[in-house]
C-alpha cells in the first residue's frame, strides 16, 4: 500500500460513511418540516408528535452528517493537495458557495428551530425547519455540482503557464447537464432514504399495536414518498445513463462489462469475467436492451472496454485507462436491485394499508424493517460506482487521480489517520444505531405529561 | 482582487475565533463550573443554540481559500497534516457531545458526552494556535506558545461569556475562572502578541507592519481591559474586550501571513483567475450581509441569561 492506494481508502470509507447521514438529513428535513405544517395548518396534535418524534431522531442524525462532512472538507487539502490546487479554481467555488449559501443558513435556523420551540411565534418557528431545510438541500446542489464538474468538466480552461485550471463560466458548471440530472436523482434517493425510514420505524410500533392511528399515518406517508420517488429515481437514472454514455462511455462499458464494440449492444443480466476483470469468461444478455438504455435506440452503438482503451490511449497517451470492472458492473447492478427492492415494499405496503386497513400479518412489519436498510445501500453501491467506474480520473479526461494525492504526506501518516477514522467512526456508528434504536423504541412523546416550561423566555435545552 | 480576498478571508477566520473561541471556553470549562447536571446544562445552554452556526464560519474560511486561493488551502492542509487531522476529530467528538448530551439516558453516557466536549474542545482550541504559531515561526516554542495563547484566551473568553449569560453560582464561578484564567492568558498574550508583527520583519510586508502593531498592541490593551471588566463586574463590556482582543489578534495575524501565507508561496501564486475572485465576490457580497443579519438575531432572540431552573426542564 502507498500513499494514494491509502489516502483512496480514506477517502472511500469517510465519503460513503458520510453519505450514510446526508440523504437521511435531506430526506427527514423535509418530511419533518412537511410534519410541522400539517399541524401547524389543522393543528391535528398528532402530526405535531410526529413532527418532534421524527425531529429528535432527525437531529441524532444531522450531528453525524454534521462531524462527517467537516472531515470531507479538509481531507481535499490533505490528502489530495495536488488536485485541490488543480482544480481550487473551479472546483472550490461551489464548495465556497455551499458555505455562505446553504451551511450557515441550515445551522444557524437549525438552531433556533431546536431552542426555539418556545420563544418564536409559531409561524416562525415553522419558517426556521423550512430554512433549514432549505439550506441543506442547497448544499446538495452545490456539492453535486462541484462532483458533476469531476465527471463532466465544463465551463473552464487550463491554463498554461500555471497548468492549473481555471473558471471561465460559472453558469456552465452551475447548470452542467450531468449536475442538472445528478441533484434530482440524489435528493429523490434521499426522499427514498428518509421515506424507508419512517416505514421502518412505523412498523417496529405497529407490530406492537402501539401508537396505530400515529404510526399507520406515518407509514403511509413514508410508502407514498418511497413510490412516487422510486419512479424519480428511475426516471433520472435512465437521463443519467444516456449521459453517461455520451460523457464516460469508459463508465457505461464497464457497468454493462461490454469489452467489444457493439451495434446493437445486448443487457449482461450476469457477466463471469476474470477475477482482475479484463476479459469476460461467460454471459448471459438479453439483446437490444442495452442500446436502447444507454442511446434511446435498439440498434444504437455502444462502445466497449477494450475499443475504448485503445482510442484513449491514442488520445491521452499510455497507459491503463480501464475502470475496475467487477466493481463497477455489480455496484451497478446493486444500486439499481436496492432501489428496485424498495419500490417493491412500498407498492406491497401502500396495497396492505389501502382504505384505512392496518396490516395485521407480521411477516410486512419484518420486511419493511429490515428494507430500512435497502435505500442505504443503493446510496453506498451507487457513489462506489460513480466514483469508480470514472478511475483512473479524479477528472475525467483532465486529471489522473495518481496526479491528486499529494507529494509531502507519508505512508505511516495516512495509515495513522485511516486507521483513527475508521476507529472513531465504527464506534460513533454504534453510539448512533443505539441512540436511534432507544428513542425509536421510546416513542412519541406525551404532550400532556411533557408540557412545555410556562416560562416562554425559558428555552427546552433537551430538545 | 487577490488583498480583497486575503482581507475577506481573514475577516471569516476573526468571526470563527471570536464565536467558536468562546464555544471552546464554554466546552473546555464546562466541568469545572458546575456542581449538578441541572448546572451543566446551564453552562452549555449558553452556547447551544449557536455553537453550530458558529462553526460554520470555519467551513466557509476553509472553502473561500480553497476557491480563493487553492495552492494556499491545499499547500496549509497537507503541510499541517497531523494538526489538521488531530483538528477534525475534535471537531468530530465536540460536536456529538454537545448534540448527543440532552438526548442519552443515564449518568455515565452523560458522562462520555462530557468528556468528548472537554476533550473536543481543549484540543481544537490549543490546535489552532499551535498551527498558526508554527507557521509565523516554525520553532517549538513559537508552537507551543501559540497554542497556550489561544487556548486559554478562548477559556477566558469562554468563562466571560457564561458569566454574561447566566445567573446564581455558575455565574459567580465563571467569574473566578476568568480571573484565575487571566493568570495563564495575560501573560501569555505578552509574550506571544509581539511576536506577532514581529514575525512579518523579514518579508517585504515591513511597511504594513505599523498597522500590525497597532493591533497587536491594542489586542493585548483589549485583553487586560477583559481582564479588569471581569474584575469590575462589568460583563458586557468584559466581552466586548475579549472579542475584540480575539479580533485584533486574528488581524494582526493575517497581517503578519501577507504576503506570504506560507513559506514560499505569495498570494499572487496561490490565487485563482480574476473572473473566479470576481464571481466569488459578488456571491460574498450577497450573502454575508444576510448571513450577519440573521445569526444576529439568533443572538438577540436568546439575549435572556439563563438561570439554572430554566435549564433543569
Amino acid at each position: 500500500m502507498n500513499v494514494l492506494d491509502l489516502s483512496r481508502w480514506q477517502f472511500g470509507i469517510t465519503t460513503v460513511y458520510h453519505f450514510i447521514f446526508v440523504p437521511l438529513t435531506i430526506g427527514l428535513a423535509i418530511l419533518v418540516a412537511s410534519m410541522q405544517t400539517a399541524w401547524h395548518r389543522g393543528g391535528n396534535e398528532t402530526y405535531l408528535r410526529m413532527t418532534k418524534f421524527f425531529g429528535k431522531l432527525f437531529l441524532i442524525n444531522f450531528a453525524m452528517g454534521v462531524v462527517t462532512g467537516i472531515v470531507q472538507e479538509f481531507q481535499f487539502g490533505m490528502n489530495w493537495s495536488d488536485y485541490s490546487r488543480f482544480v481550487g479554481d473551479v472546483f472550490g467555488a461551489p464548495l465556497a458557495m455551499e458555505g455562505l449559501l446553504a451551511f450557515f443558513l441550515e445551522s444557524t435556523f437549525l438552531g433556533l428551530w431546536i431552542f426555539g420551540w418556545n420563544r418564536l411565534s409559531p409561524r416562525l418557528h415553522l419558517a426556521t425547519i423550512w430554512l433549514a431545510a432549505i439550506g441543506t438541500t442547497l448544499s446538495a446542489y452545490f456539492i453535486l455540482a462541484a462532483n458533476s464538474w469531476m465527471q463532466h468538466p465544463v465551463g473552464y480552461r487550463i491554463n498554461p503557464e500555471t497548468n492549473r485550471a481555471e473558471l471561465t463560466d460559472i453558469w456552465a458548471v452551475l447548470t452542467n447537464s450531468t449536475t442538472l440530472v445528478t441533484f434530482p436523482h440524489v435528493l429523490f434517493g434521499a426522499f427514498i432514504t428518509a421515506a424507508g425510514f419512517l416505514i421502518g420505524v412505523s412498523a417496529w410500533h405497529l407490530a406492537r399495536g402501539r401508537e396505530v392511528p400515529l404510526f399507520r399515518k406515518a407509514m403511509r406517508i413514508g410508502l407514498a414518498v418511497s413510490l412516487a420517488s422510486g419512479i424519480g429515481v428511475a426516471a433520472t437514472g435512465d437521463i443519467q445513463g444516456r449521459i453517461m454514455t455520451e460523457q464516460q462511455p469508459m463508465k457505461m462499458a464497464a457497468a454493462e462489462a461490454l469489452y467489444k464494440t457493439s451495434s446493437p449492444a445486448s443487457f449482461s443480466l450476469f457477466t463471469l469475467g476474470t477475477p482482475d476483470g479484463t476479459e469476460e469468461l461467460w454471459s448471459l444478455r438479453v439483446p437490444y436492451v442495452l442500446s436502447f438504455m444507454a442511446t434511446g435506440d435498439p440498434n444504437g452503438t455502444v462502445e466497449g472496454i477494450d475499443d475504448l482503451q485503445k482510442e484513449y490511449v491514442a488520445k491521452y497517451g499510455p497507459g491503463d485507462y480501464r475502470p475496475s470492472v467487477p466493481v463497477t458492473y455489480w455496484t451497478f447492478r446493486l444500486m439499481i436491485g436496492f432501489g428496485a427492492l424498495a419500490s417493491l415494499l412500498a407498492l406491497v405496503g401502500l396495497w396492505l394499508t389501502r382504505k384505512g386497513r392496518t396490516p395485521g400479518s407480521r411477516w410486512f412489519y419484518r420486511a419493511a424493517l429490515a428494507a430500512m436498510a435497502l435505500p442505504f445501500l443503493a446510496n453506498a453501491a451507487g457513489w462506489i460506482f460513480t466514483e469508480m467506474g470514472r478511475q483512473p480520473w479524479t477528472v475525467y479526461g483532465v486529471l489522473r487521480t495518481a496526479a491528486s494525492v499529494s507529494p509531502g504526506v507519508d505512508v505511516t501518516t495516512v495509515a495513522l489517520s485511516l486507521t483513527a477514522f475508521t476507529v472513531v467512526y465504527a464506534v460513533l456508528a454504534v453510539i448512533t444505531a443505539m441512540l436511534m434504536a432507544r428513542h425509536v423504541k421510546a416513542g412519541p412523546p406525551d404532550l400532556t405529561a411533557d408540557k412545555e416550561p410556562a416560562d416562554p423566555s425559558v428555552p427546552a435545552l433537551t430538545y | 482582487m487577490t488583498t480583497f480576498w486575503f482581507i475577506v478571508i481573514a475577516f471569516l477566520w476573526t468571526g470563527y475565533f471570536v464565536l467558536e473561541g468562546f464555544d471552546f471556553g464554554v466546552g473546555a470549562l464546562m466541568p469545572l463550573l458546575s456542581r449538578s447536571d441541572a448546572e451543566r446544562r446551564q453552562v452549555i445552554g449558553t452556547i447551544g443554540p449557536v455553537w453550530d452556526g458558529n462553526e460554520v464560519w470555519v467551513i466557509t474560511a476553509v472553502g473561500a481559500m480553497f476557491a480563493a486561493f487553492p495552492a494556499w488551502y491545499s499547500g496549509l492542509l497537507s503541510g499541517f497534516y497531523l494538526p489538521m487531522f488531530l483538528i477534525v476529530v475534535g471537531l468530530i467528538v465536540r460536536g456529538v457531545g454537545l448534540e448527543w448530551r440532552g438526548k442519552v439516558r443515564s449518568g455515565r453516557e452523560r458522562a462520555l458526552c462530557d468528556a468528548g466536549i472537554v476533550t473536543g474542545s481543549v484540543l481544537t482550541a490549543f490546535l489552532w494556535g499551535a498551527v498558526f504559531g508554527n507557521l509565523l515561526y516554525g520553532s517549538a516554542f513559537a508552537t507551543v506558545l501559540g497554542g497556550v495563547l489561544s487556548l486559554s484566551v478562548a477559556i477566558l473568553h469562554g468563562a466571560v461569556f457564561v458569566a454574561l449569560k447566566t445567573t446564581g453560582p455558575v455565574r459567580a464561578r465563571a467569574r473566578r475562572a476568568a480571573l484565575f484564567t487571566s493568570a495563564a492568558a495575560v501573560p501569555a498574550g505578552i509574550v506571544a502578541l509581539p511576536a506577532v508583527p514581529g514575525s512579518a520583519m523579514d518579508v517585504p510586508s515591513w511597511s504594513a507592519s505599523p498597522w500590525l502593531w497597532a493591533c497587536a498592541l491594542l489586542a493585548m490593551a483589549a485583553l487586560a481591559a477583559g481582564v479588569t471588566l471581569v474584575w469590575r463586574r462589568r460583563e458586557g463590556w468584559a466581552f466586548t474586550a475579549t472579542a475584540l482582543s480575539i479580533a485584533l489578534t486574528t488581524a494582526a495575524l493575517f497581517g503578519a501571513l501577507w504576503p506570504a501565507p506560507l513559506p514560499g508561496l505569495t498570494l499572487a501564486e496561490a490565487a485563482s483567475a480574476p473572473y473566479t475572485m470576481t464571481m466569488l465576490t459578488w456571491i460574498g457580497l450577497i450573502a454575508l450581509p444576510g448571513v450577519l443579519a440573521y445569526q444576529g438575531w439568533t443572538y438577540w432572540v436568546f439575549r435572556k441569561r439563563l438561570t439554572v431552573d430554566s435549564a433543569a426542564h
